[in-house]
């Protein structure tokens, strides 16, 4: 019925001749073509009664994350190598995808039903996860991506990048869906538990990276911005018992050409601090955020007491907004009067921006006149408030 | 009823509540807040330099249910209303590092009231609230996980409004602090495959980041895992 989309024979085998062709103009191309798949098919309407199986799958509420397979590919048997024997009811379940109605009515009991039901649901998963890794169903999956149609990545660092389906396993039957986010590598439940019941499988282990690799673009610029946990202002020590020890888990390292670029911008950075003309990076941040977008503009000292050798690109932009905190220390921090009551009962020290915080756990300038707290937490090993707990 | 006289009940909520702290940490949204102890509300002390708003006296009034003397138009009503919200949510970031609040918080971090890590590999770690920054009006509240030392944005849109200054930055780790309850850290990670096979660019990352632990753990040598 539709027109053949000339890769329908690429799922299962050839994966190496995707990605060569996938920039560009056929990009574009590449949408048309599936749009007018459906604009040919005999059922679809906008009349939800004469909708295809495959169309009312899609729409179903949690099933957003799947693409509509085109007929054709199902059709191609060669597609569905290796289905048959893992699936009850196979046939019916295929005749149940591709709308084709049954020549014999039998009855057929409600159990029987069911379980064609739930096995048509395994069998257009897992052809979905197939179909998603040819040139077509990356295609189809690139433009669900631009409608957000996945949903974000939750962690703050990561600015809202956009995150991708991706199964544990290729099997089905072992975990849900899970999303993965291009910018931090890494995996997350989605926030809905309607996602919960849909199987991992159905998008398969390769299809995110296979899509990123396919749409280079589409990965966010690396943000090695990292959070850092702070007391009252100072970065817990790593020599403390609950001090930082998965920092490694998001660190990246400083990109080797721009070290020489780095050391220029810095310098001639330094002064637009003071003045506060300052670039918009640091405006921006400066205004309210703890987190840094990490521009490629500092040049690397280490920071903490320990002297950690190997200064990880997380002290970058703490070092670069040194000063518009200390700036900010002396202009927004309502004088507090040091109160060095030792109950924690008050800490009216808590109306502090973190950019100020930044300054402090590197300078303490602008915090001399409170360092009581502070100083107590940067020991060791010394709770910061539980003795009267 | 203390609470007929500004009319909270009618427009807010059908059930009866006591006091206004109750009403406030039941309301739909507010899941995140424990209840300020009444006397730490009561004690001026605590109250030190507390950025000026409007109705100041009159929101500490009705957040510590003292019936005003004289009943307030709608407007009043609704300006008193959000200054004692907004109040409360100041004095609870301080309250909630206090051997007290530490307390409570820690009740609600093991019946998981702020969520769980939506990392996979944190396999369901209760979280923790915190601001970005302690000045008010800033950025919304964040939540942080102690495993993977990461902070994620609430799932709820109701929760994203919550200002994080009404938690603080301090708080969930000297929470960690006080109770020493840290999760072990772990080595474990989503290693991203095509095909069985890992990628060259994401696996030579991954060799670099590893590196960096391994030196951290031969610096730190036995306080690493203490």
């Amino acid at each position: 019925m539709a027109e053949p989309t000339g890769s329908s024979h690429a799922a299962p085998s050839a994966p190496d001749a995707l990605p060569v062709d996938l920039h560009g103009g056929l990009y574009h191309s590449g949408l048309d073509n599936t749009e007018s798949d459906f604009d040919e098919e005999p059922y679809a309407s906008e009349d939800s009664a004469n909708l295809t199986w495959i169309s009312w799958f899609c729409s179903l509420k949690g099933h957003e994350y799947f693409c509509e397979v085109p007929e054709d590919f199902i059709e191609d048997e060669f597609n569905l190598t290796g289905l048959q024997q893992s699936i009850n009811f196979y046939y019916e379940a295929l005749d149940m995808i591709l709308d084709i109605e049954d020549d014999n009515d039998d009855p057929l009991d409600a159990n029987k039903i069911e379980t064609i039901d739930s096995s048509a649901e395994v069998l257009y998963g897992l052809i979905h996860a197939r179909f998603i890794l040819t040139r077509n169903g990356l295609h189809m999956m690139a433009d669900k991506y631009e409608n957000a149609d996945f949903g974000v990545c939750p962690r703050y660092c990561c600015d809202g990048a956009l995150a991708v389906p991706c199964g544990r396993n290729d099997a089905p039957d072992y975990d849900s869906v899970k999303l993965f986010c291009p910018s931090c590598l890494d995996i997350y439940s989605p926030p809905s538990s309607r996602y919960q019941k849909i199987d991992g499988a159905y998008f398969g282990t390769t299809f995110p990276h296979m899509f990123f690799q396919a749409f280079p673009s589409l990965i966010p610029e690396q943000a090695p911005s990292l959070y850092t946990p702070k007391i009252y202002g100072f970065a817990i020590n790593e020599r403390s018992k609950n001090g930082p020890r998965m920092k490694w888990l998001r660190m990246h390292p400083i990109p080797e050409q721009s070290t020489e670029d780095a050391d220029a911008e810095d310098g001639s950075r330094a002064p637009g601090n003071t003045t506060g003309s300052q670039s918009p990076d640091d405006a921006r941040h400066a205004s309210s955020s703890a987190i840094h977008v990490a521009s490629a503009a500092a040049s690397p000292h280490p920071q903490h007491s320990t002297a950690a050798p190997a200064t990880p690109v997380s002290d970058k932009p703490r070092e670069e907004n040194m000063d518009t905190g200390t700036d900010k220390a002396a202009t927004s921090c309502p004088s507090t009067p040091a109160l060095a009551s030792g109950a924690l009962l008050t800490e009216p020290t808590a109306c502090r921006d973190d950019d100020i915080a930044m300054a402090a756990s590197g300078r303490q300038s602008a915090l001399d006149y409170r360092v009581d707290t502070p100083s107590e937490n940067r020991q060791k090993d010394t709770p910061a408030a539980g003795d009267g707990a | 009823m203390v609470y007929d006289v500004f009319g909270l009940l009618a427009n807010s909520d059908s059930e009866c509540y006591k006091y206004w702290v109750e009403w406030f940490i039941y309301a739909e949204g507010n899941e995140y807040f424990c209840e300020v102890d009444e006397e730490f509300m009561l004690d001026r002390f605590n109250l030190t330099n507390l950025p000026p708003m409007p109705h100041y006296h009159k929101a500490l009034e009705l957040i510590t249910d003292r019936i005003p003397e004289k009943p307030m138009s709608e407007e009043m009503r609704d300006s008193v209303e959000r200054s004692a919200k907004h109040l409360y949510g100041l004095i609870h970031a301080r309250f909630i590092t206090t051997p007290r609040g530490l307390l409570k918080m820690q009740e609600k971090l093991k019946r998981g009231d702020f969520g769980r890590c939506p990392r996979v590999h944190c396999y369901q770690n209760p979280l923790l609230p915190v601001g970005l920054t302690d000045v008010p009006s800033q950025q919304a509240v964040k939540l942080y996980c102690g495993r993977c030392e990461d902070i994620y944005n609430p799932k709820s849109r109701r929760h994203n409004l919550i200002d994080g200054a009404y938690f603080g930055t301090s708080f969930p780790h000297m929470l960690m602090q006080s109770f020493n309850i840290k999760p072990t850290p772990s080595e474990q990670r989503y290693v991203p495959k095509i095909f069985g096979f890992q990628i060259h660019s994401v696996a030579t990352l991954h060799r670099w980041q590893d590196e960096q632990r391994d030196e951290q753990k031969k610096r730190l040598g036995p306080l690493y895992a203490e």
